[in-house]
Formats: structure tokens, sequence, C-alpha cells
């Protein structure tokens, strides 16, 4: 708790901290990478598929910003175009049809701004997950592992129960982004990050997360006591969503979201 | 990948010097205060009656001028049939964010209004709807939960009324003054949609000169039908971060309705005069299935 939240984003920006590939690794077992929007092409910065999480089958979304120079290329530094929202969600609908619970693993620094993804409707493409992720009858559990950026992590990032790794941080946009509009300077990105509201910590606060999930070390050194944490917090929360009903489960997360917000109303303040 | 590249830069350059620099002739004119407007577009006098009588549209070259959240509704719905709803949810300043305070001021001032949503229940040519308008003169029309709370409260109303619902964004995006809790509006708000989808009523969404963001990126590309008034910048990101990303300059037209239209984004574009018409008309497609509808489960209790 002592950290300071800019450390926080450095932690989550290690290049020694895992990305969302190895979190699958240790997670599942028979994990099946599936492909594919089926109306423009497969968005390599979102890995999808089906796998065993403690023998039971479970769909997986994932975003993922890739290891070495080359994969993070390829993969678009894990910002998305609007066909890994489709794709995501596309798979989300096939666990509905087959019911199985969803795992999204958040990481990137946002959904991609570029031409090709407005001719695409990269807006669409993540409202249409918001008000889908709120209809599917099945549970979902969302994993924030280190970024989580904006609206583009949001796409992925509607569920019943949301865990964020104890060093990641989720914000409205970048401290850079934030910093350059609030000082008109990305340099004082540091000042921004601590008035923004950012870590774990800070968003289990505000009601907007449900859960931290305890890294020990930090994911970049020591892997294995955050997944270890992140396995039981996961098994947790399955074995509390499965005892609801679906009317359950959609009200409950409904209510979830509609809770969130703070503002006043006039009468109420005097 | 070289040759690629180059030829890539050349096309461009070509792009730049053939169509870019067609700059409109822009003569210098001196307008006396009162009677006259000035057009922000073509420079061009405009008798301030007739701007009035034109919707804001400069009947010169038929840019559209920003109007006021209301403006619009006077505008678009029948004479005496608004009644405003939630004028009390206000913002205040949640993460004790620098300037926030002064800025709810500001908004408050130039846009007469407690928040950047305006909305209540209407009539359009008699038919009852629930309306809302985003006011880009209050913080740029930007979400935050107050504006998140007004469209959701709405849009709860109008599911419980089974009342069709209209918004108007103009809106910068979610507002970056209240952090997180800004961003988890854009669900609040596509949540409630969600219920109201799922009674069977329509929503339909105006995007309005500019809609962005967070707003763009929710409940604003929800609708059954997208409207893009003429004129109207939509997009996901912004230019400025678009072009440094990228690292290169955008294709003309690039974000406007029209290109919303030609990429299948949006239903229609429609010029501020019509809109109320194509409103009506939209509605009153709509209204016989409601009709029915209403009929059949009446039947069935």
């Amino acid at each position: 708790m002592s950290k300071t939240a800019w450390s926080k984003v450095k932690l989550a920006r290690d290049p020694k901290r895992p990305t969302s590939q190895l979190v699958i690794q240790s997670l599942f077992s028979e994990f099946i990478e599936l492909h594919g929007d089926r109306l423009y092409k497969d968005d390599p910065a979102m890995i999808c598929g089906i796998g065993f999480f403690e023998h039971e089958p479970v769909t997986i979304i994932a975003q993922e910003k890739g290891v070495d120079t080359e994969e993070k290329i390829k993969r678009n530094f894990g910002m998305p175009h609007p066909e890994g929202y489709r794709k995501a969600l596309r798979l989300m609908k096939q666990a509905e049809k087959f019911n199985r619970p969803i795992i999204t693993i958040i990481d990137t620094p946002g959904a991609y701004p570029g031409i090709g993804a407005e001719e695409r409707g990269q807006a669409r493409a993540i409202a249409l997950n918001l008000q889908e992720m709120m209809s599917l009858t099945v549970p979902i559990i969302v994993v924030v592992l280190s970024e989580g950026g904006s609206g583009g992590a949001l796409a992925i990032g509607v569920g019943d129960e949301v865990l964020m790794f104890e060093n990641s941080i989720y914000s409205i946009l970048s401290p850079e982004g934030f910093a350059s509009i609030l000082y008109k300077d990305s340099n004082l990105a540091e000042q921004a990050a601590e008035i923004m509201k950012i870590t774990a910590a800070d968003l289990h606060d505000l009601k907007v997360i449900d859960k931290v999930i305890y890294e020990g070390e930090g994911l970049h050194i020591d892997q294995e006591t955050g997944i270890r944490h992140l396995r039981q917090e996961i098994t947790r929360a399955l074995n509390k969503l499965k005892k609801l009903s679906k009317e359950e489960l959609l009200n409950n997360r409904y209510q979830k979201y509609r809770k969130m917000g703070a503002f006043i109303e006039k009468e109420m303040a005097s | 990948m070289n040759n690629f590249i180059d030829e890539r830069k050349k096309k461009l350059e070509d792009f730049k010097t053939n169509i870019r620099k067609k700059q409109k002739q822009v003569k210098s004119v001196d307008i006396p205060d009162g009677i006259f407007i000035k057009c922000e577009n073509c420079n061009s006098a405009i008798f301030e009656k007739s701007f009035e009588a034109n919707y804001n549209v400069c009947p010169n070259c038929d840019y559209h001028f920003r109007l006021s959240a209301k403006e619009r509704i006077k505008l678009v719905v029948d004479d005496k049939s608004f009644f405003e709803l939630y004028s009390d949810i206000q913002s205040f300043n949640p993460l004790k964010m620098p300037e926030y305070d002064n800025k709810l001021i500001i908004g408050k001032k130039l846009s007469e209004m407690n928040e950047a949503f305006y909305c209540g229940t209407a009539k359009i040519v008699n038919i009852q709807c629930a309306i809302g308008v985003l006011d880009a003169n209050f913080m740029m029309g930007s979400m935050g939960s107050a504006v998140g709370e007004k469209v959701t409260r709405l849009v709860e109303y109008a599911t419980k009324e089974k009342l069709p619902v209209i918004i108007f964004s103009a809106s910068g995006g979610a507002r970056m003054q209240e952090g997180i809790l800004s961003l988890m509006q854009m669900t609040k708000t596509s949540a409630a949609l969600f219920r109201h989808h799922e009674q069977g009523l329509l929503f339909i969404s105006v995007l309005t000169h500019p809609t962005t963001g967070g707003v763009a990126a929710s409940f604003a590309s929800l609708g059954d039908i997208i409207i893009a008034e003429k004129g109207a910048l939509i997009g996901f990101a912004g230019e400025r971060v678009i072009k440094q990303t990228i690292n290169q300059d955008l294709p003309e037209g690039f974000q406007t309705a029209k290109f919303q239209l030609n990429h299948g984004q949006v239903d229609l574009v429609v010029n501020r005069r019509l809109i109320r018409k194509t409103l009506y008309r939209l509605l009153r497609l709509h209204q016989t299935e409601r009709g029915i509808y209403e009929q059949n489960s009446l039947e069935q209790s």
C-alpha cells in the first residue's frame, strides 16, 4: 500500500512481467485457440479459445501484447481492432450456447486508434460488447493482468467479478494522455498518475473492482505466487456464481454496474 | 517493404497537393453586431432572423452551427410538450481533481443547466417519447457520473413506461475528471439500453457534432436506428491521437457523417431542418408495431 501510483505504472509495464499467454498456459489445461470474427479477419491482439479450468470447460478471452519485438508488432502491442472485439463477442456468445463460464484477461493500452479501426466501427464494436456482456447468461470473470486502458479494456471487462492484480493499473486514459490534457505536458505523467486513482487498491475503494490479487514480490519476479492466488480467486468466484440462477446472475450484474458513479441530487444535498 | 512505404508516401504527397490544398477563398467582411451573424465556415453575413428560422444553419454554405440542448428540444418536439426529468442530478468532484470544480461552474454558466445532459418526456407530432440531449456547451458534453445516471434513469423510465427513447449526442467522450467512474458510465448506460431493447422498444440515436470517445463507444452507437446530423464529426478516437499513433495525415472527410454512412456505421445522414420530420416518420412506423404488441399482451393477460 505504501507504493506510489507511479511505481505501480512502472511495474504494470515492466518488460519482465508476464503477458496473457503465460497466464493462459499456467491456468488452463488443453487450451485450444479459436480464430477469427467471421466477418473480416483474425486479430492477433486478442487471443480467444476454450480450455479446462480445474476440470471444467471455460471460454477464455485475452488481450495479448506480445513478448519479443517481432511478436509485439504482430500483436499490435495488445491494441485490438474492431475485429478483435467481434471475435471476442462471437466466442462469448458461443460460451453462452454451451453454458461455459467466461474468463477474460485484460492487458491493453487501449483500443487501436487508426484509420482502419475507425472505418470498421471501433466505437460500435466496443459499445456492442458492453451491451451484450450484460445479457450473457453464463458467469463472467474479468482479470486485469497489467494494463487496463479505457474503453478498449472495458469492452471485454464487464463481468460478475472483476479481479485485479496488485500491481496492475486500470484507467480512463494513460497517465501520459491525462497529463498532456490536464497539464499540457505529457512529461508530468508521474504527477497525473498520483491523482487519477488507477491502482488496484484505489479501484477497490471506489467499488469498481471486486478483489485485489496478491502478487507477493510482483509478477515480474515471481509468477507462481500471483498465479496461485488468481487460481484461488477464480475458483471461489465460480463456485459462488454457479449457485445463482440465470435471472439472479443477470440481475446482480445489472445492479453492480447500476450503482457505479458518484453524483449529488440537489434536494438531498441541502 | 521499403518500396511499399515509398509508394504510399508518394501517393500521400499527391493526395495532399491535389486534393487537400483546395483552400476556401476567405473574404474578410465587416459585419455590424446585432442584426447580422458571421458564418464560422464561409464568413458570409447572415441576417439573424433568417438564421434562426433556418435552424441555426447558414443559408449560404449549409454549415450547421452548434445548438444548445434547449434550442435542440425546441426545434424537435411539439410546442409546450416537453417535461424535464432529473434536473436535480449534478456532478461533484469525487476524485478531487484540480480545476474540476471550476469547470463545473463555467459549464453551468455557459449551458444554463446543471449538467451536460438535458432530458425528459415530450411529444413529436403527438407521439409520446423519452428524449435527451447532450450539450456541448457543458464541458464538451462529456459523460461523468451525473450524465451517466441521467441517461440511465431516462432509459429506465422509458422501459417502465414503454416509451421510445431518442438521444441527441454531442460529446468529447467520457469525462476525464472523474476517472474510472466516468468509464463505468459506459457500461451502466449500455446496460439500461439492453433492458429497454429486451422489451421490444425503439431507441433512436442521433449523432450530432461532435460525437466521439466513450459516448460514441457506448449508448450513442446502440440505436436501433442511428442518424447522423449533416456535417457532424463522429468517431472513436480523436484526430490528434490517431495522427500521433499512425504518424501520417488523415484522409479528407475522415470521420464525417458521410464517412460513417459510407462505412456502414449509420443508417441515415439528415440535414438539421429535416430531423424532426425524420424522427416523426420513424416513430410512426414503429408506433403501429407497439400498438399491436400492447394489444397482444392485453389479450394474453
